[in-house]
């Protein structure tokens, strides 16, 4: 792999950059050369492309699975990652196993390349628990729905990894409607400050709900890092090979000691911001068809399509790699996944209400002791009732 | 034309400030979706098409922002009213809230009035996900400087709006918003009236029980449940949090003997325990009995699916209401000096 070459510019020198869109497959599906990201593509084979492609695909079906288990009910809420699979799936495939990862709500498929049972998430999202899965399990912090909060854990995650003298380092996801906030501006201004192996992924998907980026950020979000002293790199959010390639670059960084790096992946969120949003209230049709034009996954197919044979000349999969195969091998994955999303739900049963009291506390506590008590004995009026047919507003 | 309609609780908040935006040129309503979007319940729709992109501003996503610029804009003159979006997103703005908003006034010696609203759709029963069902009252009753108030029908939806508006004082506005989709008649000709006085919304002659926003409803349930078993019990709706209209509580207290409070916030330091030992010293010789509380748990807000057991509902509320009037109810058996027993799980085993 190629040397780290980004560089903080130097104190004292006014910086003002104006990031290039880095962009290593076009929408067409060809490769261009990219100084910077090529070095971190050495290894790329068709086969790692076929797994990529493999990846995105069982992404987006787990997204619509759940989106269609929110419309049957079985979901409270699903936020959609609908246009995002590349910029979830490129970054996500860049970390080691040991790295650890501050996410938002919306990366569900982060959380399934991280090891997350799918099972994990409906739990999640129907309401179940807030835990979907152990965080130390799958170096995964729980999702957090404060917009930018995570950003500060991962700098301060970072700092004890570099008290530590870990070869891990930690990334942290959010939007771009988060770059707003306080905590993202104050997790910039420590990971600079004391140089946590840190990398931040923006994920710009133009919308924060209803609100444009242009209502975030008068300038390219990644021209904002450099005035706390972080590099930042603007990549193109729906080709995957970019973004893999410019977060494997800033997590080598990190791991080298060479301090935090910004990563804005310029994206799209096709869908709703959540199944309880409408966005035709505040975007445009046509905008949306532009994006679809530049789709992550038609993308990659594009691209093997060029690499390799449409299919192999006796009919069959045979030894070499065709696209077909590719398809083929990717569709299969997402269908075993569905069917076992959709298995797992029969399982799946609400919570008691002694689940209300568990975890509050790491150690006794009188106070919710006796409150826990005092509920047992008021359900204990009811034994005998079913609980759920008893009434409760409207009628007695 | 009779200025009365028949509104949901939401489209009513809708109308007052409406007529705020209408009366005064300084009000300015500030926060994340409000514009466009009409906001993500919709209680802004229409308004920045009508009263344009200055009256109505979509700001960025940055609540301390929010909360910051309006007080300068308050120093400027204005009336700011600002959306949080949900209950739990206030806290990135409390530090401005408590820090500032609350203490400008004082601060100043009275030369500088912080006019601001700030609506906070709060409370749960919607199913949502996390920091989307809280109840953070407390923190702002216990805030000085502050007024909180919470409507529990349409017509109080736009008259305390107004009156919050119209306010020289900041006002957290809390808004039930599991009642949103409530329907109710709504004067949209009611005269504009001060903030603070509470409301009895049901007499009655052997409980008190009082209750603020999402609740009263379930209260006023309560009481028609308890009716049928020969129970009378006056509700009162407490409007105003930060001040309690004591009078109104007190008077009733010394008719009924008999006092429960009733909200969805967590019990430890919450309004109930305040209103709880005032009343009782001031009307101690009149109470029959202690005072009870009927609220949340002290646990962080449950996931959705667990809702329904930490939110009081009618029964819990009767079982309070039982308690006071030493009929048989679930606190008979708990033994203060007993220690604590397990929960029995969902299927029956015990606990661990
Ligand atoms: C502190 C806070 N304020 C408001 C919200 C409500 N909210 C949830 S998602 C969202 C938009 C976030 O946009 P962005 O950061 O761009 O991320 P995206 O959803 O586009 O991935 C808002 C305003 C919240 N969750 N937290």
């Amino acid at each position: 792999m190629g040397s780290v070459s980004l560089n903080t510019p130097p104190t004292g020198m006014p910086h003002v950059p104006e990031p290039d869109l880095h962009q290593v497959l076009t929408p067409e599906g060809h490769r261009r050369p990219d100084h910077d990201l090529d070095p971190w593509l050495e290894d790329l084979t068709p086969r790692r492309l076929a797994e990529l492609h493999r990846d995105m695909v069982v992404i987006r079906r787990l997204d619509t699975e759940c989106t269609h288990l929110q419309r049957q009910g079985e979901l409270a809420l699903w936020p959609p990652l609908l246009g995002q699979e590349a910029a979830q799936v490129g970054s996500a495939a860049a970390l080691h196993a040991e790295d650890f990862v501050f996410p938002s709500y919306r990366e569900n498929g982060v959380a399934y390349l991280r090891g997350v049972d799918p099972l994990g998430l409906v739990r999640l999202w129907r309401g179940s628990t807030y835990a979907g899965w152990d965080p130390r399990e799958v170096n995964l912090a729980a999702q957090q729905i404060i917009i930018g909060a995570q950003s500060l854990h991962a700098v301060g995650h970072a700092m004890g990894q570099q008290r530590d003298a870990s070869t891990a380092v930690t990334l942290a996801y959010f939007g771009d409607g988060a770059t707003s906030q306080g905590d993202v501006n104050e997790a910039m201004v420590f990971a600079a400050s004391f140089h946590a192996p840190v990398v931040f992924l923006c994920q710009n998907n133009q919308w924060a709900i209803s609100e444009p980026v242009s209502l975030q950020a008068r300038r390219h979000i990644a021209d904002r890092p450099w005035g706390f002293g972080i590099p930042a790199m603007r990549v193109d959010g729906n080709d995957v090979l970019a973004v893999m390639a410019a977060t494997r670059r800033a997590l080598e960084r990190a791991r080298n000691g060479g301090g935090p790096t910004f990563i804005e992946a310029v994206t799209y969120r096709m869908g709703p911001h959540t199944t309880a949003d409408d966005p035709t209230r505040y975007r445009s049709a046509e905008e949306v068809e532009a994006w679809r034009a530049k789709d992550p996954i038609d993308r990659v197919e594009a691209h093997l399509a060029a690499l390799l044979p449409e299919a192999s000349p006796d009919g069959d999969a045979g030894p070499g790699l065709t696209v077909e195969a590719v398809r083929e091998e990717s569709g299969r994955a997402a269908d075993e996944m569905a069917a076992r999303l959709r298995a797992g739900l029969a399982e799946i049963t609400d919570p008691g209400p002694e689940a209300l009291f568990e975890h509050v506390y790491a150690e006794p506590h009188h106070e919710l002791e006796r409150q826990r008590e005092h509920y047992r004995l008021y359900l204990a009026q009811f034994d005998g009732e079913q609980l759920d047919a008893r009434p409760r507003e409207g009628s007695r | 034309m009779s200025a009365t309609q028949d509104l949901a609780f939401g489209k009513a908040i809708t109308a007052g400030l409406r007529a705020a935006l209408a009366a005064d040129e300084k009000v300015v309503l500030m926060g994340e979706d409000i514009g466009t979007l009409g906001g993500v319940f919709r209680i802004t729709d229409g308004l920045m098409e009508e009263f344009g992109r200055d009256r109505v501003v979509d700001t960025p996503l940055a609540e301390s922002g929010i909360m910051g610029t309006a007080v300068g804009l308050a120093y400027a003159g204005y009336r700011p009213v600002v959306e949080i979006q949900f209950d739990g997103f206030v806290y990135p703005s409390f530090d401005q809230i408590v820090s500032q908003v609350a203490k400008t006034h004082f601060r100043t010696g009275g030369a500088v009035r912080m006019p601001l609203t700030i609506r906070i759709p709060f409370g749960g029963g919607i199913g949502s996900p996390e920091h989307h069902s809280e109840s953070p009252e407390a923190y702002f009753v216990h805030t000085a400087g502050l007024r909180v108030v919470s409507p529990s029908t349409p017509q109080e939806g736009f008259d305390l709006i107004r009156a919050a508006i119209a306010s020289d004082d900041p006002v957290v506005y809390l808004e039930p918003k599991r009642r949103y989709h409530d329907r109710g008649p709504v004067d949209l000709a009611a005269p504009l009236r001060p903030l603070g006085p509470a409301a009895t919304a049901a007499p009655g002659t052997d409980v008190t029980l009082v209750a603020y926003g999402p609740l009263v409803r379930t209260c006023l349930q309560a009481a028609e449940a308890a009716a049928a078993e020969g129970i009378s019990i006056e509700v009162i709706d407490l409007r105003s949090l930060a001040p309690v209209d004591y009078g109104l509580i007190e008077a009733s207290v010394r008719r009924t003997g008999r006092l429960v409070v009733a909200h969805e916030a967590g019990r430890t330091g919450g309004l109930g325990a305040e209103i709880a030992a005032t009343v009782t010293e001031r009307c101690f010789h009149w109470l029959e009995h202690a005072p009870v509380r009927v609220t949340g748990f002290d646990i962080p807000y449950p996931p959705a699916k667990l809702e329904h057991h930490h939110v009081p509902d009618l029964d819990r509320i009767l079982d309070g209401v039982d308690w006071v009037l030493g009929r048989p109810n679930s606190l008979d058996s708990l033994d203060p000096f007993a220690p604590p027993r397990p929960l029995a799980a969902a299927d029956g085993t015990e606990r661990a």
